[in-house]
Parts: structure tokens; C-alpha cells; sequence
């Protein structure tokens, strides 16, 4: 998910209320700040709440938790089952005869637009900042964790989507936790799936939206200088009623094109920095090692960095979350365990891969403080964080990483902040819509209403510093995985059952590769 | 002697239209043969596309192979069938090299006729288009028609 701590940028930019408007909107902006965190506050504390006489939040060890009864009450499956994944996205196990519907690549794709983006760019150099180096351990191994929680809640999706007698289809947790709850013959399912609707459109309308057009925002006056975020707001507000209302297809079409470009353009970009030092590969991998154990100085030492590593991986790949279900349901297969095998490769590829290009590019770039004395990073004044060459964090963090390596790429990174937040709109715009439509019914007009809302959204979320009303929509999209999380360990013997029952095929030799 | 197979490559375009009266000048004259009307709709199982249009995937393939089948393929079928040609209609989805490629094979063709299509974009300038990379792949004689 892409979400990261505010950044230094942000604060910034919207502390210098130079023009009249902006000053009318921080007025506004306090105002609904106010009333946001009288009445939501205790919901955030109660999310984000550490576990006593720790500073761990609860939710994490939730996520964290689930992933690890997942990984070991499937045998391992995203070790097991990682070379079929390839295979499946690759094709070789689709009938030739399907040609033209959803396939495993593009639901892969569609789901990993969601949550490639902010988290990756941003959130790690939060964790890195924070937790040091060490915390980049602790993140690959929650993102491998994770990729069971994925299997899981992707299987259901497609199990027990929905297919209308138009040929459409809708899926995801609201689905498996009624129609599933049913076949086990378990209460409180409808409950379940009402609960986990309301939050999903909360978390929608926040995490998913405002908070990016909010740091959309920020990177844009990064470049230009400040100006009103109500401009931004509009012109992302119409480009997104553009696509999502109006279905203008050419600009999805370009954005479905430049996202995957610009994700491949950022890991290139890492990969070639890391090349060219490659004699400091040894010494940073030894770094994240030492670091996760030891804590080499950084705030919080070894645990400050688990906490980290921990929580800027289930921010980032979503893996439990019941967002992924939605988007994979779509594809088209006779198997759900199909798709639930391709979902895992999410979190390898969103976390395991992309954030540790990050997290490698900050500690090899130089730009993290080191004591020439102790070898051990020097923290901030504040004893917060780890001292960095230029004093930022979040993502002026790695963009002043990645500068060292080629001086342009803030520029592209900007560029590619705004796109990866327009493509999360569009992603959480959609499953915000299947929670609506799940509980107001499918129609013309309640889609529009929901649209509408969400376009306003932006304005607001691009124009105000709404902390309040941002901790809140995260609050919302972790409050998912509580209620999703609760429903997959019910319906995990389902998934475990189609799970023995494919891969016993699959040995058989009753499943074959197709001849394309 | 069996029976002979000889497949046909339609687009909708005159060029399509020629080549299927090529073919069916060849049918008459070979007399036991079978023609495979294939149109091919181009369709990628790598492109990316939003969750939007994944969900109405399968409504708008059944769409297309409709309109294929109504506008282009079955006039064709009932015009070869009228001139007494034992013909079949196809559509697919994909790509129109492999798919013609892989009939051929699968059907035991002895031959495929396609009309000539110009180099429509950027990238088939540089790659060449779809008869230019049939040529080079096919594995049985190829006629292409002006």
C-alpha cells in the first residue's frame, strides 16, 4: 500500500501558506481536523494501539501473525508453489480455447498496480530511516510471509466471486465471507462482509485516495513551488472522473502503459546504481544482516528496526488486507487455486523485490549518517531517527539516494509518485466501488453517487494536511485486515481442500501444460 | 487421397476478400478441398489493463466473437458455401501470425492464403508487420495476395 509518513516535503510546502487561499484552506483544514480527531481518534488509537509495554503496534503482529499460521498451515506454499506461479503467468496452463479472457499476467498486473507505489519509494526509506538497514531483513521476511496470506485470500476470491448473467463478474472478501460462511454452515458471515465493506470504503476514500493526491501533491511543489493544492486537486479529480465515469479509455490505456514503465524505469535506475557499486554490495547486505539483529546504534536498536521492517511491509503489499481478493477475482480459470498460486508472486515482486532495491540504493547511496568512530549511524537531535546527509526522510529520503547515482532521477521519480498515485486511485476507486455496490446494490445510479464521492475526495485530500482524517482512512484500510484476517482462518480448510485437490492433479498428471 | 485443407486469413478488408476468392478459384480446382476461414481478433494475454475492464472481460470477448462471427466471418461462409466450397469459420483471439501458424499445424493445411496488409503503426514499421512475420515462421507455403 502506499502509504508513508509524512514527509519533511510535505510539512513544508504546506507551512508556507503564501498565498490567501492556501491560508483559507489551513484554516478549513483545521476545522475538519478538529472534528476528525474528536470523533475518530479513539478508533485510530484502538487500531494503531502498541502492544502493552511495547512500542509494536497490535495490528502488526495481526498481519504478521496470520501470515506465518498461513505459511505453515499450507506446507510452505510460496516456496512449494513459486515455479508454477511463473508457469501460470507465463500461460502454459491456460486453454488455448480461453484466448481473450482475463488472464493470470493481467490480474498479476492490475492487482500490483494497487499497491506498487508510494509504500515502495517512500515507506521504505521511512523504515530504513527509522529502523536502520536491519529493518530491510525484517521487511523481506514479512514480505515472504505475506505471499501465503495472499494465496489465501486470492483462492477465495475467486471461489466464491459472483458471475452475473451479463457475463460480468464481482469478487472479493464480501463474497467469500457471506457465500462461504454459508457452506461451512458458520453465523455471522453477512455481519462479517457488511463490516468489511464499510471499512473498505473508508479506506478507499483515505489511504487510497486522499492520502495520495495529498503527497502528489507535495511532489509536485517539490518541483514548481508552492501553489494552492486545490488546483491539483481539481485537475485530478477531473482526470480521474475522466477514466472512471466517463470511460475515457485512452488515458487508463496511457497510465495501464507508463505505470509498468515507470516501475521497471525505478528498478533499472536501482539496479544500475547498485552495479556500479557493486564492491558495497557485501558490506550493505552485511549491514541489513547485522543490522536486524543488532541494531548498529539506530533508534529503538534491534527492535525498533523489527517494528519497522514489519510494518512498512503489510503497509506496502497489503497481503491480508482483503484488497488484492477484489481485484484477482476477475481472472478466468476453472481453479481458484490458480489465481490465489499467481497472487503470491504480489508481495515477492511489491516487497521482496522493489522495496529492497530501495532499502539497498539508501544504505549504498551514503546518505544515512555513519560514525567514522564506531561504524554505527548517528541519530538526529531529536533521537528519532537516523541523521541523514540533507536532513530528509519519506521520499525526499530516496530521492536524494538515487540523485547520487544519476542527478535527474528526482525528476523521474517525481513523475513517477504522481502516476503510481494515479493508478492507486484508480485501483482503490474500483474495490471502493465493489464495497459500495455491495452494500447500496449494483445500478447505474448508485455507481455514479460513489464515483462522484470519491472525485470530491481528491480535491479535499490534494488541498488539506487532513493528518486526522489520513490516520483515520489507514486506521480503516488496517481495520479490513482485522475482519478479513477473522474470515480467512474460518475458511482456510476450503482453500487448503482445493489446495490438495489441485496439486494432487497437477501430480497426477490430470492437469497438462496446453500445447499453444 | 485425403482430403486437402487450405487456410484462409480475414480481416474485413478487400485484401481478406481476395484472398478468399483466391482460395476458392484453388478449392474448385484441387476439388476435394476444405477451407478454413480464420479471423483473428488481436489480443494480448500480457497487455495491462484496469480492474474495470477485467470484470467486463468476459461480456466484451463474448461481443467480439459475435460481431466477428456476424459481420465478417459468416457472410463470407455462406458466400463459399453458396458456390458449393465445403468451408469452416473461425475466430480467435491473439495473434494472427501464430494463431494462422498454429491452425496450419493442427489442421495438417497445405497451405494458407492471406491478403497483404500495410505496416500500420510505428511499430510494425520496425518489426514488421503481420504477413512478414508469417512468412518467416510458417512451416507450410504461404500465398499473399495484393
Amino acid at each position: 500500500m502506499k502509504r508513508f509518513i509524512t514527509s519533511g516535503i510535505a510539512a513544508t510546502a504546506l507551512s508556507l501558506p503564501t498565498l490567501a487561499a492556501a491560508q483559507e484552506a489551513v484554516s478549513f483544514d483545521q476545522k475538519v481536523n478538529d472534528i476528525f480527531a474528536s470523533s475518530t481518534g479513539w478508533f485510530v488509537n484502538l487500531i494503531f494501539a502498541p502492544l502493552p509495554g511495547t512500542a509494536f503496534p497490535w495490528i502488526v503482529l495481526w498481519l504478521v501473525v496470520a501470515a506465518t499460521i498461513f505459511t505453515v498451515y499450507f506446507g510452505f506454499i510460496q516456496i512449494k508453489a513459486f515455479g508454477h506461479a511463473i508457469s501460470l503467468v507465463k500461460g502454459d496452463y491456460t486453454d488455448p480455447n480461453d484466448a481473450g479472457e482475463v488472464s493470470h499476467f493481467q490480474a498479476l498486473t492490475t492487482a500490483l498496480s494497487g499497491t506498487v507505489g508510494l509504500g515502495n519509494i517512500a515507506g521504505v526509506a521511512v523504515a530504513v530511516g527509522i529502523g536502520g538497514p536491519g529493518a530491510t531483513f525484517w521487511m523481506i521476511v514479512a514480505g515472504l510471509l505475506g505471499m501465503a496470506s495472499k494465496f489465501t485470500e486470492c483462492t477465495l476470491g475467486v471461489k466464491y466471486r459472483n458471475e452475473y448473467a451479463d457475463g460480468t463478474v464481482s469478487g472479493g472478501p464480501m463474497y467469500y465471507m457471506t457465500k462461504g460462511f454459508k457452506e461451512r454452515g458458520l453465523p455471522g458471515g453477512k455481519v462479517l462482509a457488511v463490516i468489511f465493506a464499510i471499512f473498505t470504503i473508508g479506506g478507499a476514500l483515505g489511504g487510497g485516495n486522499m492520502f495520495q493526491a495529498n503527497q502528489a501533491h507535495a511532489q509536485i511543489t517539490q518541483i514548481t513551488g508552492d501553489f494552492s493544492g486545490v488546483i491539483t486537486g481539481v485537475i485530478f479529480a477531473a482526470i480521474v472522473f475522466a477514466v472512471i465515469a466517463g470511460g475515457i479509455k485512452s488515458i487508463a490505456n496511457v497510465t495501464e502503459k507508463i505505470v509498468p514503465f515507470m516501475g521497471v524505469l525505478y528498478v533499472l535506475a536501482a539496479l544500475i546504481i547498485l552495479i556500479v557499486n557493486y564492491d558495497q554490495i557485501g558490506w550493505a547486505f552485511g549491514q541489513i544482516f547485522a543490522g536486524a539483529f543488532t541494531g548498529l546504534g539506530v533508534a529503538g536498536g534491534f527492535v525498533g528496526a523489527l517494528i519497522q521492517g514489519f510494518k512498512r511491509a503489510a503497509f506496502s503489499n497489503e497481503a491480508g488486507v482483503g484488497s488484492a481478493a477484489i481485484a484477482h477475482s476477475a481472472v478466468r480459470t476453472k481453479e481458484p487455486v490458480t489465481e490465489g498460486v499467481v497472487s503470491l508472486l504480489e508481495p515477492f515482486i511489491d516487497t521482496v523485490v522493489i522495496c529492497t532495491m530501495t532499502a539497498l540504493v539508501i544504505t549504498i547511496s551514503g546518505v544515512l549518517v555513519v560514525d567514522p568512530a564506531t561504524g554505527n549511524f548517528v541519530l538526529n537531535e531529536a533521537g528519532t531517527a537516523i541523521k541523514t546527509i540533507d536532513g530528509s526522510s519519506g521520499v525526499a529520503l530516496t530521492s536524494a539516494a538515487f540523485a547520487t547515482g544519476f542527478s535527474w532521477f528526482p525528476y523521474v521519480l517525481a513523475v513517477a509518485v504522481v502516476l503510481f498515485a494515479f493508478s492507486t486511485m484508480i485501483s482503490w476507486s474500483y474495490y471502493g466501488l465493489k464495497a459500495w455496490t455491495y452494500l447500496f446494490g449494483e445500478g447505474k445510479k448508485t455507481e455514479m453517487t460513489f464515483k462522484v464521492i470519491f472525485c470530491f475526495f481528491i480535491i479535499v485530500g490534494a488541498a488539506a494536511q487532513l493528518g486526522a482524517v489520513i490516520d483515520f482512512s489507514d486506521a480503516m484500510i488496517f481495520a479490513m485486515a482485522v475482519v478479513n484476517i477473522t474470515a480467512l482462518y474460518f475458511l482456510m480448510p476450503i482453500v487448503k481442500r482445493e489446495m490438495n485437490s489441485y496439486f494432487g492433479r497437477l501430480k497426477s498428471g490430470e492437469i497438462v501444460k496446453h500445447e499453444q | 487421397m485425403s482430403q486437402t485443407t487450405m487456410i484462409v486469413g480475414l480481416d474485413g478488408s478487400d485484401a481478406g476478400k481476395r484472398a478468399l476468392d483466391f482460395a476458392k478459384t484453388r478449392a474448385k480446382l484441387i476439388g476435394d478441398c476444405h477451407i478454413l476461414l480464420v479471423y483473428v481478433i488481436e489480443w494480448s494475454p500480457f497487455s495491462f489493463q484496469t480492474a474495470e475492464e477485467n470484470e467486463k472481460r468476459h461480456a466484451r470477448r463474448e461481443e467480439e466473437l459475435n460481431l466477428a462471427h456476424e459481420r465478417v466471418v459468416g457472410p463470407a461462409v455462406q458466400e463459399a458455401e453458396a458456390e458449393g466450397c465445403s468451408v469452416e469459420g473461425i475466430v480467435r483471439h491473439g495473434d494472427v501470425a501464430e494463431i494462422l501458424e498454429g491452425l496450419a499445424k493442427k489442421r495438417e493445411a497445405s497451405q494458407i492464403v492471406v491478403g497483404r496488409m500495410g505496416e500500420r503503426n510505428m511499430k510494425e514499421r520496425l518489426f514488421g508487420g503481420v504477413t512478414g512475420r508469417l512468412v518467416a515462421a510458417s512451416t507450410v507455403p504461404i500465398t499473399v495476395i495484393p
